[in-house]
């Protein structure tokens, strides 16, 4: 932004007009760097990204619309989404406890619970599958009770959301953190000194001021576990149109060489969750105060 | 601290007492119980079979791929990821936002599709499968194969972490150092590398767990030959498969403690630099 005579001077020192939009730096390396950038972008992603793009095609309009409206696929569509649209909405209160709890109280063990909020992210997730299983499984420590009372968590579509629910708590909970940090106590002040009770407080004042994180963690939640696959396939059981997942049925597909068949699924996934995030997206923007 | 952050609005203190409570129950539930239930499984017979399923031959040839796996990956993306991170922080050219999507990308793709994208250019009827075939090169259910999934699920993560530090970090100490006669590689290494180092740190470490404990996308192209491209989250898969739930649930274990030691290091580096590492907000 600076040009070369003038190295160091803040970008707002320098007069408008002088400003240009395509690099005048006084440092170096912008060949190297952006060049090297541009090649490990486009070998690693965008090229691969090509092959899922145009793949589908070779059978046809007809053939993808026939291979994701197969009964099965469809189903498997529809766990998917509807899994991982749940799992988020549940991840949304419980992030915002533990996202309130960690910002506005100090009690001893907090760091250690901070800390803890990250291991979703961290852990392999079929070893999540897998301790997942043992928790739930009608003889494990969490599903012995629950299926002494009916419910039954492990092979089924509740074992999906549950799988889900885990990988996506962390992204609501660091999404609020920082705001929920920067809300200014001044406006709680304000609408307690006019009269409004604490919960009128929360439900006006702090809950809009939220929302557009709130809607942020729920995107970025939704966007992870609507791919889900190694924490869900241990846990799910897999039962084809029952609690089989999209990302799953793109495997039997490749196994059966299916390649056209599997990247249609594969990019209908894509498409739907991306359509979804862009809606997300405007939605949100509607949701930002208006004043700066 | 506490006077800072404490609105002179607050709840009533069994209000707070509960919501204290009910997010420690809740994290205990979700996040800790899955943990213990690990390690709890793995040492169900005690600690000599646990280790005997880790020392397993086939156990150790999938702990000595997934190292090297790792090996590879890691540092082709911190190299793309410091390079990506230097262009878009250090120059202003048209197209930056869009690049940085772009950058962002693999990290909304599926496990799987990351996997199935490269079967679709190089598997048998891949795009280059029967040209590599007629020449006897093997990339799906190869090292090379789990080397580019590998590298497609963890390529976002250090550009991730060191963008919005070197962009707050601004550009006038580089100047400075460029003005005064440096080479590019030498205000590299002497002004941005001592700013960025634990963040590099940090982005590595993250990507260096990705990389060992990826599953789905190096699930898709490994064909699962045993001892021969099996990782180990793979290796867990089919100990389990086959109900050897000790073997499944031991190598399960040691993946779990590399979670901890990452973030272990993750909260060291936090504390270390007073900023929160991560890469989990846009």
């Amino acid at each position: 932004m600076s040009t070369a005579g003038i190295a160091g001077l803040s970008p707002a020192a320098v007069p408008a007009g002088r400003r240009r939009a395509w690099p005048r730096s006084a440092l170096p390396g912008l060949r190297p760097t952006l060049g090297l950038t541009l090649l490990w972008l486009s070998l690693l992603v965008l090229l691969p990204l090509t092959g899922l793009l145009l793949r589908p095609w070779e059978i046809g309009l007809d053939g993808v619309w026939r291979v994701v409206t197969e009964p099965r696929a469809l189903a498997a569509l529809r766990l998917s989404f509807g899994a991982a649209i749940l799992a988020a909405l549940i991840d949304l209160p419980l992030g915002l406890l533990v996202a309130w709890a960690l910002v506005r109280y100090r009690f001893p063990g907090r760091r250690l619970l901070d800390a803890m909020v990250d291991l979703p992210f961290a852990l392999p997730t079929a070893v999540a599958g897998l301790a997942l299983v043992a928790l739930y499984a009608p003889n494990g420590w969490l599903g012995a009770p629950l299926s002494a009372i009916g419910v039954q968590v492990a092979y089924s579509r509740a074992g999906v959301v549950m799988a889900l629910i885990f990988v996506g708590l962390p992204f609501v909970v660091r999404t609020l953190e920082p705001v929920l940090l920067d809300l200014p106590g001044e406006a709680e002040e304000a609408a307690a000194t006019l009269g409004a009770t604490r919960l009128q407080t929360l439900r006006h004042v702090v809950l809009p001021a939220v929302a557009p994180a709130l809607l942020t963690g729920f995107s970025l939640a939704f966007a992870r576990a609507v791919g889900e696959y190694g924490s869900v396939i241990f846990i799910a059981g897999n039962t084809p149109m029952v609690s089989e997942i999209a990302p799953l049925v793109i495997v039997t597909r490749l196994e059966q060489y299916d390649y056209a068949g599997a990247a249609a699924i594969g990019l209908t996934m894509l498409a739907c969750s991306f359509l979804l995030l862009l809606l997300l997206n405007l939605f949100g923007r509607r949701l930002r105060p208006r004043t700066a | 601290m506490s006077v800072a952050i404490r609105p002179a609005v607050a709840e009533a203190p069994w209000v707070r007492r509960f919501v204290i409570g009910a997010a420690v129950l809740s994290l205990a539930l979700l996040l800790l119980l899955p943990l213990l239930a690990v390690f709890t499984e793995a040492l169900r017979r005690g600690l000599a079979p646990a280790l005997a399923a880790i020392v397993e031959p086939d156990a150790l040839a999938a702990v000595r791929l997934t190292l090297l796996v790792a090996a590879i990956a890691v540092p082709v993306n911190t190299l793309g990821g410091i390079a990506a991170a230097w262009a878009i922080s250090k120059f202003d050219f048209p197209g930056r936002r869009v690049l940085v999507t772009l950058i962002e990308l693999p990290f909304s793709v599926s496990p799987v599709i990351s996997g199935l994208v490269w079967v679709l250019l190089f598997g048998s009827q891949g795009w280059f499968g029967p040209w590599l075939e007629a020449r006897d090169v093997r990339i799906v259910f190869a090292l090379p194969g789990l080397v580019l999934a590998t590298l497609f699920v963890t390529f976002p993560f250090v550009a991730r972490t060191l963008l919005p530090l070197m962009q707050e970090q601004g550009r006038a100490e580089e100047e400075a150092a460029a003005t005064l006669g440096a080479s590019g590689l030498q205000t590299f290494r002497h002004v941005t590398l001592p700013n960025i180092k634990w963040a590099l740190l940090a982005g590595v470490l993250l990507c260096n767990a990705r990389a060992m404990g990826e599953f789905g996308a190096v699930a898709v192209v490994s064909g699962h030959i045993r001892g021969e491209t099996n990782t180990m989250p793979l290796h867990v898969e089919i100990l389990y498969n086959e109900y050897q739930f000790v073997g499944a649930f031991a190598v399960a274990a040691l993946l779990a403690l590399l979670a901890l030691v990452t973030l272990l290091a993750k909260g060291a580096l936090e504390w270390l630099t007073g900023r929160r590492q991560g890469v989990e907000t846009p």
